[in-house]
């Protein structure tokens, strides 16, 4: 192979790394663009040619987007809906998804049954029907409407159950004998064990919810409950061009949070990914 | 929920036959408790009472009124609705033919490089537009791809290409749109098809390039066929979100300009929401997660032909 490293296959590894560069060049630029130019004055922020690099950033949008809307709010809000949908399923799904592989009882195999049937059904297909239940336990226009509607998982259950299944039953069985409960077999020995598993699901969960539009969309009215993507796009509509350095400033704000975790936890972020595809 | 707790009591007191103790099966069903409310709640119940709402006319405000299959005859000669079906139909396989497309050839291209940390580099440029919501990539691709201001129709304009009416025609504002998806949602796919090429054993590799095949061949007839499993995963995740494509087109050109980028879920939220005709919008969504569930079953027998599994 080696030796036979022709002119023909020099401009094939030519053209190959030539494609990547540009591939990523049109992946980030958006981006780039989005950051560069909330970092401009808002007289400037339209003006051609776009500023590539910000040679004097200017972070007065920044300040200017907290004056215009309450993205504070908007903020809290979004912390408070992902933050409790995270926790949330990560305790219902444990518990679940271990059942399912590791406790026998009767009816175990039908339960689990509906439950991939329902991960077949798009949540947007059924959100008429979401949308009645949540009015009429009282919390429509409620940021707490997205977390109740959200705090169960067909998939995370799913998910937590296949890895529960690869670990070895000695060890609970082991556990059992010297006198631990069920509880505390699950919560002692394999619940510590399923970090991972743990850290991949709410690692998809937060990206998920961090940046749902649909839900809050239909579900909240009044500006004070919105989360941040619903309340920037209200932003998005309110402003005329003449302000876009400011919006994007709240979108700058708003994507802030993924990529810092993204930094610190990426190889969760791939596994998430790659998650869905043993099935 | 009728149907999952009929089946908890019907299960609970069937004799036990096998070796589970008393406690244990208690057990389970405390550990699957909270996970079966919230799924049956959310998930289970809606999906029967879509199907239900489909048969009734309910304005959310007076009570509902039994009409049969009214509203599916409405939808099949409803030209605005029906229109969003095809539209949806189009741009969704556009998305995700271009999606697999562009996902595995970068993740071919990534996977040749020896270098770790080139490798590393790619990857991670890739994958950070799938970390901005559709909402904020909605907002910047709408400044960017703006008539007149735009950074696109500026730099067109440096190659004397005339302004393009990207989001004001219809034709190209579903093509924006669809190009707008394929460059968010192509890190999703690359990923999966990076991961699944590291998989591919090596020694099947050698033996290939001992028996003189060419990178394209080997490509072609070693490559492809070894991860068609994680192709045809990858399509069928990638079809079912597409067809539920909502959140570009709603924020970006409002399913215009006219009806050009109405998909069938912005078609649903209009007469569902925003009408309140909650029965006719859940017959859309019936015969949306019908339309999924055909195109799905279809992938899965085309994949019985084509895809190679060890």
């Amino acid at each position: 192979m080696i030796h036979s490293t022709s002119t023909l296959a020099r401009i094939g590894r030519g053209t190959g790394v030539a494609i990547l560069v540009i591939a990523a060049m049109v992946a980030l630029g958006p981006l780039l663009w989005t950051v560069t130019t909330s970092l401009r004055t808002p007289a400037e922020a339209f003006t051609n040619p776009p500023q590539w690099f910000s040679l004097h950033p200017d972070f007065s949008n920044y300040g200017a987007v907290f004056d215009r809307i309450p993205i504070g709010r908007f903020f809290v809000n979004s912390v408070v809906v992902t933050g409790l949908i995270v926790v949330g399923q990560t305790i219902t799904c444990t518990l679940s998804g271990y059942a399912f592989a590791m406790v026998s009882f009767p009816g175990r195999s039908v339960i689990f049954g509906i439950f991939l049937a329902t991960m077949m059904v798009p949540l947007q297909t059924i959100i008429i029907p979401v949308f009645v239940i949540v009015r009429y336990l009282g919390l429509s226009d409620s940021p707490l409407s997205l977390v109740v509607s959200a705090l169960g998982s067909a998939f995370g259950t799913f998910l937590m159950r296949q890895y529960f299944l690869q670990m070895p039953r000695e060890l609970g069985e082991a556990a059992r004998i010297d006198g631990a409960g069920h509880f505390q077999t699950f919560l002692m020995i394999y619940a510590k064990m399923a970090g991972p598993a743990i850290a991949t699901l709410a690692i998809l969960n937060f990206s998920g919810f961090w940046a749902e539009f649909y839900r809050p969309l239909i579900f909240l009215q009044s500006q004070d409950s919105f989360t941040l993507p619903l309340g920037l796009v209200g932003l998005q509509g309110n402003l005329g061009t003449g302000s876009i350095s400011v919006v994007l400033a709240g979108v700058v704000l708003a994507i802030l949070p993924s990529v810092v975790l993204f930094v610190f936890a990426q190889r969760y972020f791939i596994a998430g990914i790659t998650a869905g595809a043993s099935r | 929920m009728t149907a999952v707790t009929a089946e908890v009591r019907r299960t609970a007191v069937k004799p036990r036959s096998h070796p589970s103790s008393h406690g244990e099966t208690r057990f389970g069903f405390a550990m699957i408790g909270l996970s079966v409310l919230f799924v049956a709640v959310f998930t289970a119940i809606p999906i029967v009472a879509s199907l239900g709402l489909s048969f009734f006319s309910w304005d959310v405000i007076s009570s509902p009124e039994f009409v049969g299959l009214e509203n599916y005859r409405r939808l099949f000669t409803d030209g605005p609705v029906l229109k969003s079906f095809g539209v949806t139909l189009g741009m969704a396989l556009a998305i995700v033919v271009l999606q697999l497309t562009v996902g595995l050839g970068l993740a071919v291209l990534v996977n040749q490089r020896r270098l770790i940390w080139v490798r590393t580099v790619f990857r991670t440029a890739f994958y950070l537009p799938l970390l901005a919501s559709t909402a904020a990539v909605s907002i910047f691709m709408g400044y960017l791809f703006d008539y007149k201001f735009g950074v696109v129709n500026y730099y067109l304009g440096l190659l004397g290409i005339p302004n393009v009416p990207w989001l004001t025609n219809g034709f190209a504002a579903a093509s924006t749109i669809v190009l707008i998806a394929v460059w968010q949602q192509a890190g999703f796919t690359f990923v999966l098809f990076v991961a699944a090429l590291m998989s591919v054993p090596t020694d099947v590799l050698e033996a290939s390039q001992i028996d003189g095949a060419g990178p394209l061949r080997t490509l072609l007839r070693i490559k492809i066929p070894l991860i068609s499993p994680t192709i045809l995963f990858a399509a069928v995740v990638a079809l079912i979100n597409a067809m539920q494509l909502f959140d570009q087109p709603y924020i970006m050109t409002k399913g215009g300009p006219g009806s050009a980028t109405t998909t069938v879920t912005i078609a649903m939220y209009q007469k569902g929401f925003q009408n309140l005709q909650f029965g006719y919008g859940s017959a859309i969504a019936i015969v949306l997660l019908a339309a999924i569930l055909v195109i799905t079953g279809l992938q899965f027998l085309a994949a019985r032909k084509l895809v190679f599994y060890q």
